[in-house]
């Protein structure tokens, strides 16, 4: 009896096709109607995974039998089955949802598990059904942990789809899910604290209990539950810091614990929680567990103290003693970059830690073993040095590696030292003296810089200013793409002509900004940040830098979400991304070819602003080739008056050149055809000029915003259809980033307050108060009070309301 | 998919070879890339003590619970957005239902003379990463009523199994799992002792 058992797991294994085992075939399916119920649930379950369409039709009947079946070892067999054939005939098992509904009420606790993954999956383009569903179970009697947790899981997908809808009041099904806090089952307890910690939009008020409950976890003596525990913690660390401060106690004891990766998580959630007057004390029990820790353990951490000093710049003296302390012990290679990294930001971002900064970067290159790591740094030093109150300092850093270390860093620390000479004309004298020491260097390319800065910096030693040529020459950046440069060169040909570096094409075949996956494959993923919208504005930040239109505009302020231009499938899809700089706007068109038997070239977009009065075009970069499927982007630059948002329409029309292409052989006629598209309008707003920038304490920083520059008034919004659709018609207008939860208005409430906060064109801070409530039956009357770091902007606030 | 899902169990011993092991997922499509993933795992769990509770770690983007008893390392892995105490379970159900198996005696010698009762039991746990059991005594109950003698002579069915197949490498292949499992027979040993209760059959 066994031995048939293990063949049928050797079927399994194999994995023939039903025609190839006939007779396996016909064995089992008499064992499928047979009396014993072992092999009527294995037969079942080796049938289904060799059967194709044809044989299943044939055993439908038996299967449909078998989910109804007495036996819960029978029934569950085949509702697993059952999910794993949808994938490839889910017509079929579509016809057995009478039988999987009867199943889902089986008293059999696995059985109404496995029924209700089937049901969920049959049913799941169907929002009414799936709603339906989760209403009637959550209220019936539900037989294993397992099935809850699914029920839990369905709830919270029945959550999500239904507040994209409505706004209004109390989360449905949220009563369940912080019911379920109170199972018997570990994993149904943690199931519902983990779903309500991922509710979009959680309020403080929500998360409360489940918080409570993953505290307890903390303390458990199981790992799995610490582990589980702290991870979840770790998360809503990110969005909601002050809710989790409550476990911070119970977070410092597992710094210590047996299991390296609890730690880590333990320590990475205080360092996002922690205040400033603990940061002192994390620091000193951060320095103990450092050493106990693999690498990849270490990086988490350091990429946290790293947001921990930029989120409290004063204590930058401490966490930079910090890091450099760790840079001087042992580490690998990814660690100690990260490290470096992490140093070379806080010098960037706060000023008062570049000397102290810099200082510990060459203190850690005399020591370093890392080539890639001690050029950076001479080149980073060589940007920031000369900008101190005293460049001569670093000096005697940089020269001791033209001494001691190997060609390459030799290399970079001459160029460095050039550059202060370049930079900081009373050290030419110095630095003359130190390259023409260089000049008797083994390695050909040291000589060869040292040469070259020797004679180009000028003045043969003396104390002049260097010729703003020869500092573009010598470390202004190169204009041309590398890739490019390199393949011009292959395609030179030595001959008279000198090889012309305008020749280099500037264009970089731009890759569309694909969406970033919130999860990347990492080799931690220990608690580390998903990369949020700030990795976007890098992207479009680069690409706006790299055309030379546009480099005059200044810093990137804000840049919108696209919006479309076309409806869904047409033609070619348009959407645009607005670019707000501080006197201009940059409109990024960008374009898709639907058509594989068309190729555009020169397409650019001709933009009517006859309604945008304030607005005047000054650039169009058009788009030289747009084939089939591969997305491009066109620009069109305006110039708007300075300081001032302002606000206006733009009409759109594509305009291009298109040429039949035949799509065999990819090759376009040499003939082409102008022709025109019409796009719809855009239009640029007020909000378009605001940034949705949070506080996580609106208290906070409404007092410490101060009264000067507050401006309060009243206005009477007229009949509205609810007061939350007023509150969200206000919030849209004025772009701004809810607080604290208070974008959700409770149902039946007769008023409302709303705190809002962001960030203005021209970089000031705003916040804004919004008082709301119903006069009468239909009638909202609103007060707004802003307060904000100039006076211009909180009026400007007001006249957008006023005109909105 | 919002359903539970395990990627794979996996029995090894204590020095990282492979004692039955079952992978659900495409995420390991080679077998250099099991044993890969095995090699690592072991190496990341070798210092630790999962012997009194199960401890639990994450890499690679997985979470893996894990339990050693004696020189027997179980480990069960799931995706990182996996709920952990849901993959504890399924790790204390393979565990305890192997001590049960194994009736006492939870070592290696042991486990491999009982090759099958454990594959069988890998088999009543999880099919194709869908949860089917938890219950150490349900599972180790489904097992037990069907566990077999080594050494047993390959019953007629097999034997009309591999000959009526007009697909002789899948004969061959057939056979060669039936050595894997532990019947310590080669290939011509395995087509030998088919042939010869065909024919003894046949003479009935």
């Amino acid at each position: 009896m066994g031995l048939r058992r293990m063949v049928y797991v050797i079927i399994k294994e194999l994995s023939p096709s039903a025609d190839e085992v006939i007779i396996v075939t016909s064995s089992l399916m008499k064992d499928m109607t047979s009396k014993t119920d072992m092999y009527r649930a294995n037969a079942i379950r080796v049938l289904c995974r060799i059967t194709d369409g044809t044989l299943l039709t044939q055993i439908e009947r038996y299967l449909k039998q078998a989910i109804v079946d007495k036996n819960p070892v029978v029934a569950s067999a085949a509702l697993v089955s059952g999910i794993h054939l949808l994938q490839t005939n889910p017509e079929i098992v579509k016809r057995w949802s009478n039988e999987v509904q009867e199943a889902v009420q089986s008293r059999a606790a696995l059985v109404q598990f496995h029924a209700l993954a089937l049901l969920h999956q049959i049913r799941q383009n169907d929002r009414l059904a799936v709603n339906k569903l989760v209403s009637s179970l959550t209220r019936g009697s539900v037989r294993s942990p397992l099935a809850q947790c699914l029920l839990i899981r369905y709830t919270s997908q029945v959550i999500r789809e239904s507040t994209n809808d409505t706004q209004t009041g109390d989360r449905p099904f949220y009563d369940f899910l912080e019911g379920c806090l109170r199972h018997k089952a570990e994993m149904v307890i943690f199931e519902a604290a983990r779903a309500i910690t991922e509710l979009s939009g959680v309020t403080s008020r929500e998360l409360t209990p489940a918080i409570t409950v993953l505290q307890l976890f903390l303390s458990s003596s199981k790992p799995v539950l610490r582990f589980a525990a702290v991870r979840t913690l770790n998360k809503v660390a990110m969005s909601h810091p002050t809710a989790v401060t409550n476990c911070n106690i119970d977070m410092e004891s597992l710094i210590s614990d047996q299991n390296r990766s609890i730690a880590t998580l333990a320590i990475t959630t205080l360092l996002k929680t922690g205040n400033e007057s603990s940061v002192d004390r994390l620091m000193k029990q951060i320095t103990n567990f450092m050493s106990d820790i693999a690498d990849e353990f270490k990086i988490v951490v350091v990429d946290a103290i790293r947001s921990l000093c930029l989120k409290f710049p004063l204590k930058h003296r401490s966490l930079m003693n910090f890091l450099s302390n760790i840079l001087r012990e042992e580490g690998g290679f990814e660690y100690k970059k990260a490290i470096v990294d992490s140093i070379v930001i806080l010098i960037r971002d706060i000023p008062e830690a570049k000397e102290s900064g810099l200082l510990h970067l060459c203190e850690f290159i005399e020591d370093c073993e890392f080539t890639y790591l001690s050029t950076q740094i001479l080149h980073f030093l060589g940007i920031e040095g000369p900008k101190t109150s005293d460049p001569s300092k670093y000096i005697r850093y940089i020269y001791n590696r033209v001494h001691l270390e190997n060609a390459t860093v030799r290399a970079g620390a001459v160029s460095t030292l050039a550059k202060f000479g370049a930079m900081v004309d009373g050290l030419k004298p110095r630095i003359f003296v130190l390259l023409r020491r260089c000049l008797f260097d083994n390695d050909d390319e040291v000589r060869d810089r040292a040469t070259l800065y020797l004679s180009t910096l000028g003045g043969d030693g003396a104390v002049v200013e260097t010729d703003d040529g020869v500092k573009e020459f010598l470390f202004g950046s190169l204009d041309v793409p590398l890739v490019n440069l390199e393949n011009s060169l292959k395609n030179y040909d030595p001959s008279e002509k000198a090889f012309d570096i305008n020749s280099v094409p500037k264009d970089v075949k731009t890759q569309p900004l694909a969406e970033k996956k919130a999860t990347s494959k990492r080799p931690t993923g220990l608690g580390a940040p998903p990369p949020g919208p700030p990795s976007t504005v890098d992207a479009y930040e680069k690409l706006l830098s790299s055309i030379p239109e546009f480099a005059s505009f200044g810093k990137l302020f804000k840049s919108s979400a696209p919006v479309e231009l076309t409806e869904a499938e047409t033609e070619y899809a348009v959407n645009v991304v607005k670019h707000i700089f501080d006197g201009h706007v940059v409109f990024q068109y960008n374009c898709s070819n639907t058509i594989p038997e068309q190729l555009l070239e020169n397409v650019t977009v001709i933009v009517d602003a006859s309604e945008a009065e304030e607005f005047a075009e000054v650039v169009s970069k058009p788009l030289r080739q747009l084939p089939y499927d591969s997305p491009g982007q066109t620009f069109v630059a305006f110039e708007k008056p300075e300081g001032v948002s302002a606000v206006g329409k733009f009409s759109n029309m594509l305009r291009f050149i298109v040429k039949e292409v035949d799509p065999s052989t990819g090759e376009a006629e040499d003939d082409g055809v102008e022709d025109e598209y019409q796009l719809e309008d855009l239009e640029l707003v007020a909000a378009d000029y605001m940034l949705k920038v949070g506080v996580s304490n609106f208290r906070n920083a409404w007092e410490s915003m101060g009264v000067d520059f507050e401006h309060v008034d009243e206005y009477g919004l007229g009949p509205r259809d609810s007061l939350a659709e007023a509150v969200n018609a206000v919030i849209n207008l004025l772009g701004m980033q809810p607080c604290e939860g208070t974008e959700v208005v409770p149902p039946n409430s007769r008023s409302h307050t709303c705190l809002l906060s962001g960030v203005y064109i021209g970089n000031v801070k705003v916040l804004v108060r919004l008082q709301f409530g119903l006069d009468g039956p239909k009638d909202v009357a609103m007060k707004l009070a802003v307060r904000s770091e100039e006076e211009t902007v909180s009026d400007a606030i007001h006249e957008i309301v006023a005109s909105g | 998919e919002l359903c539970p899902t395990i990627k794979n169990i996996l029995l090894l011993d204590s020095e990282g070879k492979r004692i039955a092991v079952k992978y659900y997922s495409d995420d390991w499509p080679t077998n250099a890339a099991k044993e890969a993933f095995e090699k690592a795992v072991f190496t990341k769990t070798q210092k630790t003590n999962a012997r009194t509770e199960a401890e639990i770690t994450m890499f690679d983007n997985y979470i893996v619970v894990y339990k050693f008893v004696q020189d027997l390392h179980f480990f069960v892995t799931g995706g990182e957005n996996e709920n952990e105490i849901i993959l504890a379970t399924v790790l204390q159900g393979f565990f305890d239902a192997v001590g049960l198996l194994l009736r006492g005696t939870e070592d290696k010698k042991e486990a491999l003379e009982n090759l099958d009762l454990i594959l069988l039991c890998l088999d009543e746990i999880v099919d194709g990463g869908i949860i089917l059991e938890t219950d150490a005594n349900v599972i180790a109950g489904k097992v037990d009523s069907h566990s077999m003698d080594a050494g047993a002579p390959l019953s007629e069915q097999v034997s009309l199994l591999l000959f009526h197949s007009s697909d002789y490498p899948l004969a061959k292949s057939i056979a060669t799992i039936l050595t894997y499992l532990g019947l310590q027979q080669t290939i011509t040993q395995a087509l030998a002792t088919a042939r010869e209760h065909l024919t003894r059959s046949l003479l009935k």
